[in-house]
């Protein structure tokens, strides 16, 4: 057993949490600035956060993450970040020659108190910002959130120092794309070509961390979103914002800053949230749906009804990011699976609300909780106590699949032992049906590994 | 295909690619950069800048102090919780990640599973975090009961003054177990060597001498820095059994806080990684009189010369024979796997840029197939690991170094070993080499590269010059390099292959890089239309 000490005894707690089920927010700024094209993040505070990011990001992705520090010692934690900073803009701008420096704090430069906004105007006041290159940032303390805040906090940074109004609507909208894969920037992207809708995805680290081999490193590739994609932000007819705590901060900041209303919605994972984003899109845009985004659907419900059996009444754990976990639980209800429990390190108030809605009348006895102390020591108690037929999870889970014998789907971040999420996307129908053939597949897999023989079946 | 350098006539001067490398730096930068890279000439006692601070916006390969000492020297050791005092992410990266593999006997602690935090949020930044570590020390104990907690300190803890030492006292007297701290913030030193200071420190502080149990073997060692990446620590565990000498602790790999009590009962201690933990040798040598020799189990002969050295220091007709009899038939085994593989990989080209003790270790095992290091250098070492430890009186110690505490220590009255002490005399009067390190710029070739610290940078301009055929680093080095079209092994992973270490150890690694070397799939990069006239259609079947 590789996790002998969890019991089914569970201890109140307050302080201690015990394998979380969430990081901290300046991976989520680096993941999200790595989505802009030229652009290079910087990690202001000391170099260990940049690296450890930069690993976790490049263990998932396998492909090149490419960050800078400002590298605080003592005397910057005495002294303030300033120089240290200033001093990482000119040798950035000199040696790596990026377009936009997207600049996160730490908890170290939040504690103590540097401003970035302030260090990035002396930078640019005393023109250590080349002509037509940009500095961003945005404030990602450590100890507020999770990795999703940061992912937001620098998203709505990018908006509000690129989107501009000017006096001509442009005919696209804006499409803010939530902590996704870059296959799944790839699979919105495709959808609404399908729905020949002109859009600016933001992020999009679709050609930047799924880029292929050449035999030539870019330190920037082809792929993220251009500077003039951004500027024209502000022009847009409307924001479809995928994941309230993902995008819901760029959301408003472009309504207020612009007037570019919006509408959030929730990833399209599953039938229904893809359902509610095609909507929403199909309105926003004023399109009407093609019948290839029909079949697509059809597709999926089709398959659902064909295996049904295998799906129907299945206890699930779930463990990630709100904004994944809500569609996906939402799915997992529309197949007659169980959902019974469900927790989330990232801390928001509308996670029990939604859950609620979902699972209160469908799975009544399901446990779901967020924030602090939801971590996966508790998930794995819940399931001693009474376990579960399937868990879908990040890489973390394989201890509690090992040690309880129970299948498991990877989905959410960080995947560090498998390849596929930055390949196969999982949202939209097509997505959808990715889900459930992993679903299938793990289910299935362990039925013929551990059933008698007599009952072992050529057909399933 | 560019033509490959040409080594026959030995190494290239490199000059011309560090100047190409240095001026692309703004000139400040430029000069500082220079001391830390050199072109190595055996003999000649050249100077390397080292352990200092990492220029502000360069793209570089260090972490930070926390991550030396739990990730590094505390990490690999089973049972003991450590409690990572901060924000969440802080313990979340350092979760399993270094791939140290442990083997607990039935019904014994394992705690490596598990990431443990306090998970600090903005209301203890301003409030003070004391209150919630003592609850979270509280819970710990009544849920998991271990026999130690470790309190590591991170940056936001350290500035807003919780003291992690006052909290662990407290709370020993409270609950009864051994509770230490640790301060080791990552804003202190200039990379994860500060933490490994600090985490010797804490070890020698409140672990070693904790129990004097009695002798359980005639020839009682304890082997510092290797951390059972792979299963090292596995391939040297069956080799010191075999041969009858008792493995009393490990620091820290497949180790346990219990054995590290008594670690000071050992009758030797071998160094592997001597930037990391040659600080606990020192300090149990000058307490408890035990001496200590560095040696490599990386390389088949490197091991060999690793068992004689351990043989020679017992005197033992029967302990040496049993020595002989392991190398001879390991050896056998070995021949005919180098044999085979260097026949395909005599004459490649290799470079590596890892921690403070791999560049130079796996240089040997290069060597036994054939390929040449043109350029290598360390991550987070000190002068001594590149020149040796001669020059250890004349590092300047700057202010970074001196905020970490250097322990006196003094003669256990009790404990003290004359008898080694009178042995370490007489070794020494025959030629044995103790408490002394080369270093890795006298065992490599003039002309050679040697670089501290490198950045991605000189990384992208270094392959461009040498076109190697191998590039060792780690993850955040890995796909930067393979993109460019040159495979990558990951020397702090092993990219989930090992053991490497020890006789079972070189034979992984022979086939390993004939694997890396020989594999088919680099030479499909290039599609076939760009090379073989490039097809410029002029029909179109679709509109």
């Amino acid at each position: 057993m590789l996790l002998n000490h969890t019991t089914s005894k569970i201890v109140e707690r307050k302080a201690l949490t015990v394998n979380p089920a969430k990081t901290c927010q300046p991976i989520g700024a680096m993941y999200a600035a790595l989505g802009i094209h030229g652009c290079l993040p910087h990690s202001h505070g000391s170099q260990g956060c940049c690296s450890y990011h930069r690993s976790t990001l490049t263990r998932h992705y396998k492909e090149p993450v490419m960050a800078a520090t400002s590298s605080f010692t003592e005397g910057a934690c005495v002294f303030g970040g300033q120089s240290n900073l200033l001093q990482a803009i000119t040798n950035i701008f000199t040696i790596y020659e990026p377009d936009i420096i997207a600049v996160h704090s730490t908890c170290l430069s939040e504690t103590i108190g540097d401003d970035l906004s302030q260090i990035v105007g002396k930078a640019a006041s005393e023109g250590q910002i080349p002509e037509g290159k940009h500095v961003i940032q945005a404030p990602t303390p450590s100890y507020v959130g999770s990795h999703v805040t940061g992912y937001a906090n620098m998203v709505e940074g990018i908006v509000k120092y690129f989107a501009k109004k000017s006096d001509e609507l442009k005919n696209q909208l804006n499409i803010l794309s939530g902590w996704v894969e870059p296959s799944d920037m790839r699979e919105l992207k495709r959808m609404l070509k399908l729905m020949k809708v002109k859009n600016v995805l933001l992020p999009d680290t679709s050609d930047v961390l799924d880029s292929p081999m050449t035999g030539k490193f870019e330190m920037y590739p082809k792929g993220g979103t251009t500077i003039p994609e951004m500027v024209s932000m502000g022009d847009s007819l409307h924001t479809i914002a995928l994941g309230e705590w993902a995008t819901e901060k760029a959301a408003i900041t472009l309504d207020n800053q612009c007037k570019v209303k919006f509408s959030m919605t929730d990833l399209p994972i599953g039938i229904q949230a893809t359902d509610r984003f095609i909507q929403a899109i199909a309105k926003a845009g004023s399109v009407s749906v093609p019948e290839s985004i029909n079949d697509e659907r059809g597709r999926l419900v089709d398959v659902i009804t064909d295996m049904h059996q295998y799906l129907y009444g299945k206890r699930v754990a779930l463990w990630g990011d709100p904004d994944q976990l809500i569609p996906l639980a939402e799915f997992l209800v529309d197949m007659d699976m169980k959902p019974v429990y469900i927790v989330s390190g990232t801390p928001g108030k509308n996670f029990n609300k939604r859950m609620e809605e979902i699972l209160g009348e469908s799975v009544p006895e399901a446990k779901y909780k967020n924030g602090a102390n939801a971590d996966m020591l508790l998930m794995h108690q819940w399931i001693k106590e009474n376990p579960v037929d399937l868990l879908i999870g990040n890489t973390y889970g394989k201890y509690i699949s090992r040690d309880e014998n129970i299948p498991f789907v990877r989905m959410g971040f960080p995947i560090i032992d498998r390849i596929g999420h930055s390949y196969f996307p999982t949202l939209g129908y097509m997505g959808g049906l990715r889900i459930l053939e992993k679903i299938l597949s793990a289910l299935m897999d362990k039925q013929d590994a551990t059933c008698p023989e007599e009952s072992f079946e050529l057909v399933m | 295909m560019v033509k490959k350098l040409d080594i026959t006539q030995g190494l290239p001067d490199p000059s011309k690619v560090m100047d190409e490398i240095l001026a692309k730096y703004p000139t400040k930068i430029a000069r500082k950069r220079q001391k830390s890279l050199v072109i190595n000439e055996p003999g000649e006692g050249k100077e390397i800048q080292a352990n200092v601070r990492t220029i502000p916006g360069i793209i570089t390969q260090r972490g930070c102090t926390y991550a030396g000492c739990k990730g590094v020297i505390l990490g690999p050791t089973r049972d003991v919780i450590n409690l990572v005092h901060g924000p969440i992410g802080c313990s979340f990266y350092a979760w399993l990640t270094r791939r140290n593999q442990t083997r607990p006997a039935e019904g014994e602690d394992n705690f490596i599973t598990y990431s443990f935090s306090t998970d600090i949020q903005d209301s203890n930044i301003v409030f003070g975090g004391e209150a919630k570590l003592k609850d979270a020390v509280r819970e710990a104990f009544e849920i998991f009961k271990p026999k130690a907690i470790g309190i590591f300190s991170t940056c936001p803890v350290g500035l807003i003054g919780d003291d992690v030492h006052a909290v662990s006292r407290e709370m020993k007297e409270e609950l009864g177990i051994n509770i230490f701290g640790f301060s080791c913030e990552g804003y202190r030193g200039v990379s994860q060597s500060a933490g490994h200071h600090i985490a010797n420190n804490g070890i020698f502080k409140n672990v070693i001498g904790n129990n004097n149990k009695d002798r359980i073997g005639k020839f009682q060692i304890n082997l510092l820095g290797e951390y059972n990446i792979g299963g090292d620590a596995f391939e040297l565990e069956r080799l010191f059994d075999e041969a009858g000498i008792t493995l009393l602790s490990t620091f820290s790999g497949n180790s346990t806080i219990e054995s590290m009590e008594y670690s000071h009962t050992a009758d030797l201690n071998l160094i592997m990684c001597h930037r990391s933990i040659n600080y606990i040798a020192e300090m149990m040598e000058e307490k408890y009189g035990i001496p200590w020799v560095k040696v490599s189990f990386i390389g088949a002969e490197g091991t060999t010369k690793a068992l004689r050295k351990v043989a020679e220091y017992f005197d033992d007709a029967k302990l040496s024979a049993k020595v002989e009899e392991i190398i001879e038939r390991e050896m056998k085994k070995v021949e005919v796997v180098r044999k085979a593989v260097k026949a395909k990989t005599e004459g490649k080209l290799a470079m590596m840029f890892v921690g403070g003790s791999r560049a130079h270790h796996y240089q040997d095992l290069f060597k036994e197939i054939g390929v040449t290091t043109v350029s290598a250098g360390y991550e987070f070492a000190h002068r001594d690991d590149y020149e040796g430890r001669d020059v250890i009186p004349s590092i300047k110690i700057d202010a970074d170094t001196r905020n970490i505490e250097d322990l006196t220590v003094e003669k256990d009255i009790e404990l003290y070993r004359e008898d080694l002490a009178v042995k370490k005399e007489k070794l020494l009067k025959s030629g044995y080499e103790f408490s002394n390190y080369d270093g890795m710029m006298p065992e490599m070739k003039k002309n050679s590269l040697v670089i501290d610290d490198i950045n991605h940078w000189e990384t992208e301009k270094l392959i461009e010059y040498y076109k190697p055929d191998l590039f060792c680093a780690g993850i955040k080095e890995k796909y930067v390099v393979q993109k460019s079209g040159v495979p990558l092994k990951q020397l702090h992973s092993y990219d989930y292959g090992g053991p490497y270490a020890g006789y079972e150890g070189a034979i992984n690694f022979y086939l390993e890089m004939e694997r890396m070397l020989c594999t088919r799939i680099w030479k499909m990069v290039t599609t076939p239309w760009k090379t073989d006239p490039e097809i410029v259609g002029s029909f179109a079947i679709n509109e």
